[in-house]
């Protein structure tokens, strides 16, 4: 383990309780469903039942007579925008298919694709005035195979659509909306020289982020052409960014105020009701409110994208790869915005390669329209290139961590998408693992006649950076307040407090961090990205400093001095030049109104010195060969978390993430049936895992500082989603002899696949 | 919106009239962790409901060696799990009936209201099956008898009219080196429906089986009794190859579909292997008896 000597931190590295634990314990917190206001009605969609069908007809007049009904919007009510490109978290959305994907034109294009939205003096009434209307449809063909969805005569679902990012322009109509290649070397010479050649190919399945509280909005609009709307969201600037473009409000006129949010994990990083809710606001002159159903959470908002891959990689004897190719295509959902992008820039980036080629589809099909989660786009493709990986090491004799500490990216090493690596952790986290108390004990014998077997996958993710803005306030006390525009939804309230606390010479509880709404502080890019903690840590670092430097003014003003002469160390000034002066924050605090004043440090940043994240973990399985059915035994991930501010925290990341991969491994999965509806629309049958499913996940924290940023920060939520499935394939086929390329690996599949080894 | 009424009857005599006044409007309501989730689904729109569990009949729970098991149909699964005679005589019963939900479900549902709900995939139906267990069936016009497994007729259907309600089951006492076992699949380890569920009873003699019937669960439109598969092993030793052999018979009855919880192909297969495994389980227990 690595730590950075230079820093002698109080604060940082300490396990603070957090700021909003008593009121979540306690039942306080607000969330987006206890926003109330007077007068307040209540609004509810009507979706549709089919996965691709032309509206030949929409009444409303029956709802609308309905007592207790206010008002009906339909697709009519909305403007036609223009296709504009806004950032939403990593990865950037047309504004005009989002608004087509929150409230359908002329066309229904995945079951449960918004129709009408009512508002009634009642959530009950609402939903019985959803029954009263008529839509007639004729139903289209419908393609929900992402590789079937590419073919020429696939069902067209946006006859506009031309694919983007190729050399020439086709006119060809279309459902690849976009094509990605990174490629250099030459990759025949490279696999001419490879004594082994793995090639495969993978499919995987739509998942769901599987957010305990469902999606939510409550707005307000006045007379004078201001909203304001209330909602649990990652990105409060990028609802108010889109809700302006949707319903072409000037954005200054929008103010949006981030409810207490109830996990996100991506998928609350665009807008669904929101823009409705305001609609529907200015149609009837009251706020509305509007909560969604577990049915339509998982209906009509972003899971993350299925996906096809192939996979083929060389290595030579000694164990070099010499060769790379991918291929992927991605399932967008109805409208365009995979994270192709993004999983081609990850999926070859753990390792050294000269020859490589990066082929990625973004293709759109009937299904809702996909958002981020947890390092978007690239769990599926690890889930390729480390079984790939796996497996050329067993063909060559290799030890699966020695293959990847052998070819594994380190310092310079050039990524596929081009940029050299800074400092990073990648062969730390490998040694982490090779050392570990859990990879150094045996597995153990099954004592059932159930098989087992033990699992290594490594892991990448870049990483985001964008805006962020911080303040940070003295108050009359000699406690400090640090406002910031980042929703908390992994503990980032704490870990900005104890980085001002670090500062400040405080303790962290004598630092209270507020989430601020969009009117209140300076523009922030959405929490996502594993920015946090990195981008608005840093505007917090900077702010402190700010406040910092104002103290030491300010303590020149009272004892006469000059500035330079002043030095703040542990909570207090001191004067260089004069030895019987120094005040501790608190007294200096109490001074300020004579002093010149108080004191408010600020920050705005755009961090470049990004420092992205690498994992390595290892699993062990044991399988039961006659029904299928994996149990994980053992779970351990360590990864390189640059600098861990709260390990408490950093720990609790790490073993969500290898949760929800563990989920995505063994039985989620979105089921539609031949006609193109979900029909698992609840969390009995999207089997998420529970707490009896999995084990206590083992953490090992590597702390490899990130040299871009003061404290060595690096973003650590995201990555250790990426290797559980690779881990858990690899596992299994030690334990079984089976090689599965298929997500998830649920019991019937695994049963199949046994079988049919078996013969 | 429509309105809902509710009633709870003290007597056995009072919910029969109320049932007969309201007919098919009515529905009764024991724990209501299946009726209520289904209400807010708009599944099923009752008019009236009949709270079952204040009616003293429906809340028996007795045993003795001669007559065997009286469970009322109300009778909340804890109870049942909790009781002494009960985990002694009818393991499998208890293996049932602790698969279903929590421990706060436990406390609500019961084995009556499990099986009115009619679902093929219901945990306990099967077990009750295994054990022969015999339905009381109540009207104002009188009684009658209705053995387990012809109760349900079809998904959510059961043979009970609109004025009608399940009293009690009465399950025979067990002889002597009799044992019951119940298993079930599900891909996560809590929180799931039966993929199949699988349920056997069998009486030893020595070696010899000389009575043993075998159940099965979420493989048709409604759970079976899988007489041939038991009676194939009545007057032979219960081994591997025995016990192979009713597993191949189990899994000639089984329909299943696929759906989202698993393939017929793969449901099919699961047959065998629970058949298997529930066989093995009650026969070493019985032998321990």
């Amino acid at each position: 383990m690595e730590s950075q000597q230079e820093h002698k931190f109080k604060v940082i590295g300490t396990r603070p309780i957090r700021h909003d634990g008593v009121d979540k314990v306690t039942g306080r917190a607000k969330y987006g469903a206890d926003i109330s206001l007077p007068g307040m009605l209540h609004g509810k969609v009507l979706r549709s039942p089919h996965a691709h069908a032309r509206i030949k007809s929409i009444d409303v007049s029956a709802a609308l007579a309905l007592p207790g009904v206010k008002a009906v919007i339909t697709g009519a009510d909305f403007p036609d925008i223009g296709d504009n490109l806004v950032q939403v978290g990593e990865n950037f959305v047309n504004a005009r298919h989002l608004s087509q994907n929150i409230m359908a034109r002329g066309k229904v294009l995945y079951d449960g694709h918004a129709v009408a939205a009512v508002v009634a003096t009642s959530p009950h009434i609402a939903e019985e005035a959803t029954k009263l209307i008529k839509v007639e449809y004729e139903p289209l063909p419908h393609v929900q195979n992402v590789l079937t969805a590419m073919k020429d005569d696939a069902p067209i679902l946006h006859p506009a659509l031309r694919t983007g990012g190729t050399p020439e322009k086709s006119d060809k109509q279309t459902n690849v909306a976009n094509q990605v290649r990174f490629a250099r070397g030459d990759l025949a010479a490279g696999f001419a020289a490879a004594a082994v050649i793995v090639e495969r190919e993978f499919d995987t399945t739509m998942v769901h982020q599987g957010y305990i509280e469902p999606l939510n909005a409550v707005a307000q609009y006045n007379q004078d052409g201001h909203g304001t709307i209330w909602v649990s969201t990652q990105g409060p600037f990028a609802v108010r960014e889109l809700t302006g473009h949707i319903l072409q409000m000037n954005r200054g006129d929008i103010k949006v105020i981030p409810a207490e949010i109830g996990g996100g994990f991506g998928g609350k990083t665009t807008v669904y009701l929101e823009p409705l809710a305001l609609l529907l606001s200015k149609k009837t002159g009251r706020p509305v409110k509007m909560v969604m159903t577990r049915n339509e959470v998982l209906r009509a908002t972003g899971p993350t994208s299925g996906s096809h891959i192939r996979v083929k990689i060389g290595a030579n004897k000694e164990g070099k790869i010499t060769a790379a190719q991918v291929w992927m295509a991605y399932e967008a959902g109805a409208f365009p915005g995979s994270p192709i992008g993004v999983a081609c820039m990850t999926v070859l980036a753990p390792y050294d390669l000269e020859h490589l080629q990066i082929d990625g589809f973004d293709v759109v099909l009937n299904k809702p329209k996909t958002a981020a989660y947890r390092a978007p786009g690239t769990t599926n493709a690890a889930l390729g290139v480390e079984t790939v990986v796996d497996e050329l090491a067993e063909k060559l004799g290799v030890d699966p961590l020695e293959f990847r500490r052998l070819n594994g990216a380190q310092e310079g090493t050039a990524q596929p998408a081009g940029p050299q690596f800074r400092r990073i952790g990648f062969l730390e986290t490998i040694a982490a693992i090779k050392n570990s108390p859990h990879y150094q004990s045996p597995l153990p014998k099954s004592e059932n006649g159930k098989l087992r077997g033990r699992g290594v996958a490594s892991g990448f993710w870049i990483n985001a950076g964008f805006q962020s803005t911080a303040t940070v306030s003295i108050n009359t006390d000699g406690t400090a307040n640090v406002v910031t525009g980042s929703p908390d939804i992994g503990g980032t309230r704490t870990s900005c407090a104890m980085i001002a606390a670090e500062v400040l010479g405080l303790k962290a509880e004598d630092v209270h961090p507020v989430v601020a709404d969009t009117e209140s502080i300076g523009h922030t890019d959405t929490t996502g990205g594993s920015r946090v903690t990195f981008a608005t840590g840093y505007a917090v670092y900077e702010a402190a400093q700010d406040a910092v430097r104002q103290l030491k003014e300010r303590a020149a003003t009272l004892w006469k001095v000059k500035p330079e002469e002043v030095v703040y160390q542990d909570g207090a000034v001191s004067c260089t030049t004069n030895g019987n002066e120094s005040l501790t924050l608190i007294q200096l605090a109490g001074r300020l109104p004579r002093a010149g004043g108080p004191v408010t440090g600020r920050a705005s940043v755009q961090p470049r010195g990004v420092g992205p994240a690498f994992t390595t973990h290892v699993v062990d399985v044991e399988v039961d060969a006659e029904t299928g059915k994996v149990e994980i035994l053992r779970y351990t991930a360590a990864q390189d978390v640059g600098k861990a501010v709260h390990p408490g925290y950093v720990e609790g990341q790490i073993q969500g993430g290898v949760a929800q991969g563990v989920g995505w491994a063994l039985n989620e999965e979105y089921y539609y049936d031949e006609n193109g509806i979900l029909r698992n629309t609840g969390f009995l049958d999207y089997r998420m895992p529970t707490c009896l499913d999995l084990p206590m996940i083992e953490t090992i924290l590597v702390e490899v500082p990130n040299p871009g940023h003061p404290i060595g920060i690096r973003g650590v939520g995201e990555v250790p989603i990426v290797p559980p499935p690779a881990a858990i394939a690899n596992a299994l086929y030690r334990a079984v002899g089976v090689r599965m390329t298929e997500l998830p690996m649920s019991p019937p599949k695994v049963c199949k696949a046994i079988t049919e080894k078996r013969g | 919106m429509h309105a809902i009424t509710y009633e709870s009857p003290k007597s056995l005599a009072q919910a029969l009239s109320l049932l007969s006044a309201t007919g098919e409007k009515g529905r009764l309501l024991a724990g209501g962790t299946d009726l209520l989730i289904q209400m807010r689904a708009g599944v099923r729109k009752p008019e009236q409901l009949i709270d079952a569990k204040s009616i003293p009949e429906l809340q028996v729970l007795s045993f003795n060696s001669q007559d065997g098991l009286r469970v009322g149909a109300a009778v909340p699964c804890c109870r049942l799990i909790e009781d002494p005679a009960v985990r002694q005589h009818y393991p499998g019963l208890v293996e049932a009936a602790g698969l279903i939900g929590s421990v706060q479900i436990q406390s609500r549902c019961s084995l009556g209201g499990n099986l009115c709900n009619g679902s093929p995939a219901a945990d306990t139906t099967p077990a009750l099956i295994a054990l022969g267990a015999v339905c009381h069936v109540a009207s104002s016009k009188g009684t009658r008898t209705v053995a387990v497994e012809d109760f349900v007729v079809s998904p959510g259907r059961t043979v009970l009219q609109a004025d009608e309600l399940l009293v009690e089951f009465r399950i025979p006492a067990p002889k002597p080196h009799s044992a019951d076992c119940y298993q079930r699949f599900i891909p996560r380890n809590e929180m799931d429906i039966a993929v199949v569920g699988v349920g056997a009873a069998v009486t030893l003699n020595g070696d010899t089986c000389t009575a043993a019937r075998i159940s099965l669960g979420a493989v048709a439109p409604t759970p079976l009794f899988a007489k041939e598969a038991g009676a194939s092993l009545v007057g032979k030793p219960l081994n591997e190859s025995t016990i192979a052999a009713a597993a191949a018979l189990a899994q000639q009855i089984a329909v299943p579909i696929t759906d989202m919880r698993g393939t017929a192909e793969y449901r099919k297969h699961m047959v065998g292997v629970l058949t298997r495994r529930v066989l093995t389980t009650a026969a070493e227990r019985a032998r321990a008896k």
